[in-house]
């Protein structure tokens, strides 16, 4: 095979894809401790109003100088208005942006990954179990429920966190309840003030009678807690197909590109982070994979 | 770190000087860091002698005298942020060669009248007697890894200093592998990159002077270079070398002695 | 003998040797940077060259694992040499490039995109090894869904003028691979090295325009035939050999194998075989700031999967040991790879094991997992 390899025109629009586009924060709301939600709006409004996306995709969020975070979306997919990102102050990049203020600007590349099967649940009991602050994720899925209640079966949440004042969105658990979810809380330690339930989000899991076959399984929080609640949720003969998990790597890109965030045959920035979990079974109990 | 500007002081303990020399180096951008930060105290660049407390106290050499171990307490009360500059202040420097000699027995050979130098058996590095904030390797240090610092501080981010080896940065110059290509003992693999590859880029082995990279396999790399020593107890040599003193490097180099006297 | 009819495309044609100075001439007159193989501080390196007397004439290169000598050996051939650390991807995919720059003003960050550098390269004595990585790289840069500016720009300009291997070295394996020794397409020329004459095969109307009016005669069927004797030789003194027959699943059904272990107790993590394979793609931005904090940069540079910060999260280190990051890496290489874009990562080259200082040899850890694996 004999082919012309060269092409000699240059092109004069060499932006890159990795050029931040910029939003302005227009509303900050702290959460719990450490975790404050940021309200972002594009400064351009005709990017404002081409941005859409899927509940469980994620934006990487730009700090000048200090670099990017890829940063999943919590707000509701249908609101055009404003993008929402609660942000965990853990990092260089997040601490830097613990310090912006309403007005200042950050630049936004998305939205990137795969999104919850909210489609196929559809007829369909929906557990979602999550800990910690991997509930924002999973946040749009609710909202995407609640406003086509109809279409789904029992839905549940499970939600842990390390302690009362760790629970992310109260607030707004009354109102998922007036909709008709399930809404389990559970704290790892209680102290006086809690009446709730204790102990940690598998442990209550196995408490719970779900259907496995007409059951589709949602996960995202600490590691270890989605490893013990797919553990449990196979035990309990949910399909691997049925369950859905949320996976989190070093990322740069959010493209694909760049490399980081491989896990066996995957980008996580691109073929996930929602997964299937029989895409993860092959490697999913491979140490430090 | 916001207004009013930072103040800043520079010290020397047993050092060379190099590793300031390269702080007034920095050429264009000394005077932006003039204009960013206040330098209270730095002798060897100004007349300016103000008393501390400083924001930020920039320390080279290594503690060899007891009046130095006074001295950099004094240092580390009067900062805020005290950074380490160089591998005399962060490992003890070449100086600390005399850690594995008797130093009385050298200061005998050097000196007519020993009897009059007030010195320590040791040359140690800073964190060995107070707490250091920040670590800069390098004999000397790299003005671009300071003003980074600098910058760093002055910004409220987290330096981005390398903790690869000096191997990547070798390749990402085009720099073609000394060890391999010529046979040459080099130790970039195991050290810490942040020079810029400078050795290897002028045709020689590095000797890590920017210190080992944390996860050095020194188990591997020592047999690799002892079949590539130009003399028996290169290797040993090249461990103990700037940065000697350095913990891993000195267990390899310890480890290489004693195995070298065993087979004597 | 020069010719009255002119070569057409797809055809074989014969150039006396010096002619070549000639084809280099052309390409620069047309704008090219005529890169190839030469010798610069008494090292093998790919760099500008303006002549056929800057190529390594009479050379060979001896490789083993971990063990690289350029060796003068006496012979008449400017193509001899097979490759040393550097490989064409330094060109194409920057080890450094400014991705933009930004400046803060009362509304915000202005971004200032750095001006087109998108050079024509010409690259002279490109291995069909190397044409494979180039190929390779290109559906990893050049993807429906990422498709890098930078990239696209040099490669789409590029000229790529091939070499037949005639004389393989001690770590090459490109056989086993099914990417050489002989090229196969892709070219705009390919050359293949005959004692007396440069046998070109005109890949591209481009390349036909540049060689049409060199004296020059068509390939004999004599030649011909010493190319192809040249060729069969080369195929069955490859240094190398890797079955792949049981690749990727080998791999994959074998990533708790202790094995990796003791691989990662040989392994300095030193990051060399990814920065020399041709194909090895991944990439750090680093952020640059200004000492006010007003102007800053972001930088694509190489990273490696052996850098301990490449899987460093806060929360932890996915792989915190050197053997789980030798497992990413060949288990990327020689397994995955081929589920993220259809072939194996690995063309045969052996930079990878003639560059190990620890003298890493992946077609021998390869058979030494076979073994384990089955036991």
């Amino acid at each position: 095979m004999i082919t012309s390899s060269t092409d000699q025109s240059v092109e004069t629009n060499t932006n890159h894809l990795l050029e931040p586009h910029w939003a302005e924060i227009t509303a900050i709301t702290p959460e719990i401790e450490g975790v404050s939600t940021y309200w972002l709006k594009f400064t351009d409004p005709l990017e404002q109003a081409a941005y859409s996306f899927q509940p469980g995709q994620f934006n990487m969020v730009y700090v000048p100088g200090f670099g990017e975070a890829a940063i999943s979306i919590c707000s509701d997919s249908q609101d055009r208005s404003l993008i929402g990102h609660s942000i965990r102050f853990v990092g260089n990049v997040t601490h830097a942006i613990s310090r912006l203020k309403v007005g200042d600007v950050v630049g936004l590349r998305g939205p990137f990954g795969t999104s919850w099967p909210v489609k196929q649940m559809e007829g369909k009991d929906v557990f979602i179990a999550c800990g910690g602050i991997g509930l924002p994720p999973l946040r749009p899925a609710l909202y995407h429920i609640i406003r086509n209640r109809e279409k789904y079966g029992k839905v549940t949440l499970l939600y842990g966190a390390r302690t009362a004042s760790d629970l992310m969105y109260t607030n707004e658990y009354d109102s998922w309840r007036e909709a008709n979810i399930d809404v389990q809380v559970t704290v790892d330690r209680g102290d006086s003030s809690w009446n709730g339930r204790i102990g940690v989000v598998p442990m209550w899991f196995y408490n719970f009678r779900i259907d496995p076959r007409k059951t589709a399984v949602l996960t995202c929080g600490p590691e270890i807690m989605i490893r013990f609640v797919i553990f449990e949720a196979l035990a309990r003969r949910v399909p691997p197909e049925s369950i859905y998990v949320s996976l989190e790597r070093n990322m740069k890109c959010g493209q694909g590109s760049c490399g980081h965030c491989q896990l066996g045959p995957y980008f996580i920035c691109k073929d996930g982070p929602v997964f299937r979990f029989d895409a993860l079974q092959p490697f999913f109990n491979v140490e430090e994979f | 770190m916001s207004n009013p500007k930072p103040t800043v002081a520079v010290y020397k303990f047993s050092s060379c000087d190099g590793c300031q020399l390269s702080i007034l180096n920095m050429e264009d951008d000394l005077l932006d860091l003039a204009e960013a930060i206040d330098i209270a105290f730095f002798l060897e660049a100004t007349r300016a002698e103000r008393p501390g407390p400083y924001d930020i106290a920039i320390v080279e050499g290594s503690v060899t005298t007891p009046h130095e171990i006074e001295r950099i307490k004094e240092v580390r009360r009067q900062a805020k942020i005290l950074i380490a500059l160089g591998t005399c202040a962060t490992a003890g420097g070449i100086q600390a060669l005399r850690n594995f000699a008797n130093a009385d027995e050298y200061a005998k050979v050097v000196y007519a009248h020993p009897e009059y130098l007030h010195y320590l058996k040791t040359a140690t590095p800073i964190a060995e007697h107070v707490k250091v904030d920040l670590e800069l390797w390098g004999c000397p240090v790299n003005k671009e890894q300071v003003l980074e610092v600098i910058t760093a501080l002055l910004n409220n981010r987290k330096p981005s200093l390398p903790a690869y080896s000096v191997c990547l940065e070798c390749k990402r110059r085009g720099t073609i592998c000394v060890l391999v290509d010529k046979g040459f003992q080099c130790l970039g693999p195991a050290t810490q990159a942040g020079c810029g590859a400078i050795c290897p880029v002028n045709g020689r082995g590095c000797y890590g002077c920017f210190g080992p990279v944390r996860e050095a396999n020194l188990d591997s790399l020592s047999p690799i270079l002892q079949k590539l020593e130009p003399y028996p107890g290169a290797t040993a040599r090249l461990f103990r070398g700037i940065s000697g003193y350095a913990p891993s490097f000195r267990k390899t180099a310890d480890a290489l002695l004693s195995a070298h006297k065993e087979t004597k | 003998m020069p010719n009255d009819h002119r070569p057409k495309l797809g055809s074989t044609i014969a150039i006396q040797k010096p002619v070549f100075n000639t084809l280099l001439a052309r390409l620069r007159e047309a704008g090219y940077q005529t890169i190839g193989p030469c010798i610069k501080n008494d090292t093998l390196v790919y760099d500008s060259i303006e002549s056929i007397n800057e190529l390594p004439y009479g050379y060979i290169s001896e490789q083993n694992a971990g063990h690289f000598r350029l060796i003068q050996a006496g012979h008449k051939n400017y193509f001899d040499v097979i490759p040393g650390a550097q490989s064409w991807k330094q060109f194409l995919f920057p080890p450094r490039v400014d991705l933009f720059a930004l400046r803060k003003n009362d509304k915000g960050w202005e971004t200032i995109t750095p001006p087109l550098d998108a050079p024509a390269y010409a690259f002279i004595g490109v291995r069909a090894c190397e044409l494979a990585a180039i190929q390779i790289q290109d559906r990893i840069f050049m993807r429906d869904d990422f498709n890098d500016p930078i990239y696209r720009n040099r490669r789409k300009r590029a000229f790529i003028l091939s070499v037949d291997c005639s004389n393989p070295a001690g770590t090459c394996f490109c056989v086993s691979m099914g990417t050489g020794p002989r090229v196969k397409g892709g070219f705009d020329l390919n050359l293949t090295e005959l004692d007396d004459v440069f046998l070109l095969t005109i890949g591209s109307e481009l390349a036909l325009g540049l060689v049409s009016d060199l004296p020059f005669e068509d390939a004999s069927a004599f030649m011909l035939s010493t190319a192809e004797r040249i060729m069969d030789n080369a195929a069955k003194k490859m240094g190398r050999s890797l079955d792949i027959s049981d690749l990727p699943e080998l791999i994959l059904k074998n990533l708790d194998d202790p094995y990796w272990q003791e691989i990662g107790s040989r392994c300095l993590s030193c990051a060399n075989c990814t920065q020399v394979c041709p194909t090895c793609f991944c990439w750090d931005a680093l952020d640059h700031m200004s000492l006010n904090g007003l102007e800053t940069s972001r930088e694509r540079v190489w990273d490696s999967c052996f850098n301990p910060g490449y899987s460093y999260q806060a929360g932890g280190n996915t792989r915190p040991t050197i053997s789980s990051r030798y497992r990413q890496w060949l288990s990327h290489k020689l397994g995955t790879w081929e589920q993220q874009n259809g072939t194996l990562g690995c063309v045969g080259c052996g930079r990878c094991i003639t560059w190990c200082p620890a003298e890493i040899d992946l077609t021998k850890e390869i058979s030494i997992l076979r073994k384990e694996a089955s036991k």
